[in-house]
């Protein structure tokens, strides 16, 4: 059996025993106070942190590099770059990824940040949309979070209220074949361990990030794709309203935290 | 063409030591894992990384697929004269990367 | 070796204790790969018969990784680092993963300090070795046992 087969019937073994061990009544879980939210940062050891603190340490720094380079590069039937019109990103992107995802009017409807780069492509640079988890969807996610970095997370729009209280329904019904809610965890359960890992409260701060368990930069739909498959739980496919909901959700009970994009996260 | 980080002060004083400090962008696949086949993924690492201080190497690395994706390595050096360093990346499947830093010595 | 034993059954009550039932089996699989007799092996194949002393290294790694995939770790080597007394390479080894090496780093007088630092993969818990080999043709060790623990929700194929 390949290690990591072994190690994950042995999570789920335990993620059952979870599951029987909490209590089956409790559907509305406790929200986290608001000083008491911290990031996945402040669980994580010394020596993960001093990779995300060090730019030339954190491996999340080669995706900017590639995102600064697509930022100037001309693509599309219209020939164009994201540059042409957004100028200087540090300026121009700067508190974009602390807002989103947010509402857009003409479409009726919410979109995450790899949705409105997509977005864009095609609209104005008449381009193909980049495929989920796409290096450089990757890379100008990771660009454009960068300079949301140090900022806080802003509170939604009105808009985008049924569309949170939508994702929170999510974040607190149970499913999957353990009948877990994320709440469970994440509000109920943080600092506890779950098979000698930490289990953090799971605000989506720093993405897109470095996972070291990936080996490689990813997006916060990916990462939530994780939890349901751990879970037992049915994945949204990636795209799905159902994530960009979740994102809004988590985006506000994050609220005031302050943004790390591009990430380090075990 | 691999993303490459290479961290080198632009200045430094004449005999001092300076640390070096290098990201390369690399899957490094250890070669031992399965993939969705079934079938084991070959090995794909970088299996050399070499740095040259005008000319002089001051600096190798033989890495194994024990080495961590996206390789980091930091190491030191006695900063003799301004100039060049110049670093080199080989691997399998004919892997092959370089960059270089200049460094002007007060 | 006791340090194993040990490890292994700290690592069995912690697990226990966080609630596991006794239904749940427990196995200590070892994967196939390395052992401590291979370890030994690429060693020697580096060291050949000479001795190896206990000092002068110190191999960094913190002692409960969060995970195996990317693992932080700094060595360091007591040197004057001149042309007479330098430390030549530093040999790192592993007894667990699937083959015993994982890096050797080449210094030399030219690097003023033998201090080099990487990340490595661990994939388990195991113990790691750092032998430096000096310009003197001595070797010198630091050996340390390392607690690996994997992220909770793994991902499967997705």
């Amino acid at each position: 059996m390949s290690a990591v087969r072994r190690h994950f019937s042995r999570n789920l073994a335990i993620l059952i025993a979870l599951g029987f061990a909490l209590p089956a009544t409790s559907v509305q879980a406790a929200e986290i106070p608001l000083d008491q939210r911290q990031s996945g940062y402040e669980t994580m050891g010394r020596e993960t942190r001093a990779m995300q603190d060090d730019d030339t340490a954190n491996p999340g720094s080669l995706w900017i590099l590639d995102g600064e380079a697509l930022w100037t590069k001309k693509t599309g039937a219209a020939n164009k770059a994201c540059g042409e019109c957004h100028k200087d990103a540090a300026t121009s992107m700067r508190g974009v990824a602390a807002r989103y995802p947010a509402f857009d009017s003409k479409q009726n409807k919410a979109l995450d940040l790899e949705a409105r780069i997509n977005n864009c492509r095609a609209e104005y640079q008449k381009a193909q949309p980049l495929p989920f988890e796409n290096k450089d969807l990757l890379a100008l996610t990771a660009h454009v979070a960068r300079q949301s970095r140090g900022l806080p997370i802003a509170p939604p729009s009105e808009k985008m209220t049924p569309i949170v209280e939508q994702g929170r329904a999510i974040f607190e019904k149970r499913q999957g074949q353990l009948n877990l809610s994320c709440a469970q965890c994440h509000d109920d359960n943080w600092g506890h361990k779950l098979a000698g890992a930490p289990i953090p409260q799971g605000h989506p701060n720093g993405y897109p990030l470095y996972r070291l368990e990936w080996q490689t930069l990813g997006s916060l739909q990916r990462r939530l794709r994780n939890c349901l498959v751990g879970m037992r739980a049915e994945g949204y496919a990636f795209g799905a309203p159902e994530f960009i909901a979740l994102e809004a959700f988590l985006m506000y009970r994050a609220r005031g935290m302050k943004m790390e994009s591009p990430a380090v996260r075990p | 063409m691999a993303r490459v980080l290479i961290n080198v002060p632009a200045t430094a004083k004449r005999g001092s030591v300076i640390q070096i400090k290098t990201l390369i962008s690399h899957i490094m696949e250890p070669g031992f894992r399965p993939g969705a086949d079934g079938n084991i993924i070959p090995r794909d690492i970088i299996t050399l990384m070499t740095c040259k201080y005008n000319g002089e190497e001051i600096f190798r690395a033989d890495m194994y697929p024990a080495m961590a994706a996206n390789p980091f390595v930091t190491f030191h050096t006695i900063a003799t004269e301004s100039g060049k360093i110049e670093f080199a990346w080989t691997g399998d499947n004919g892997f092959s990367e370089t960059a270089s830093a200049n460094i002007t010595i007060e | 070796m006791s340090t194993m034993a040990n490890t292994n059954a700290t690592r069995r009550e912690l697990l226990i204790g966080a609630g596991v039932t006794g239904a749940v089996m427990l196995l200590a699989v070892r994967p196939a790969g390395a052992t401590p007799e291979t370890m030994r092996a690429a060693i020697r194949s580096v060291v050949g018969e000479a001795a190896v002393k206990t000092g002068k290294v110190k191999l960094d790694i913190p002692p409960l990784v969060e995970n195996g995939n990317t693992v932080a770790m700094t060595v360091t080597v007591e040197s004057p680092m001149t042309a007479k007394d330098h430390v030549k390479t530093i040999n790192i080894f592993n007894e667990r993963n699937p083959q015993p090496n994982v890096a050797r780093f080449h210094l030399g007088p030219r690097a003023g300090k033998a201090d080099v630092s990487a990340r490595i993969r661990l994939s388990d818990s195991q113990n790691v070795i750092a032998i430096a080999e000096m310009s003197d043709g001595t070797f010198w060790q630091h050996e340390i046992s390392v607690i690996v623990t994997l992220a909770a929700c793994l991902e499967g194929n997705l």
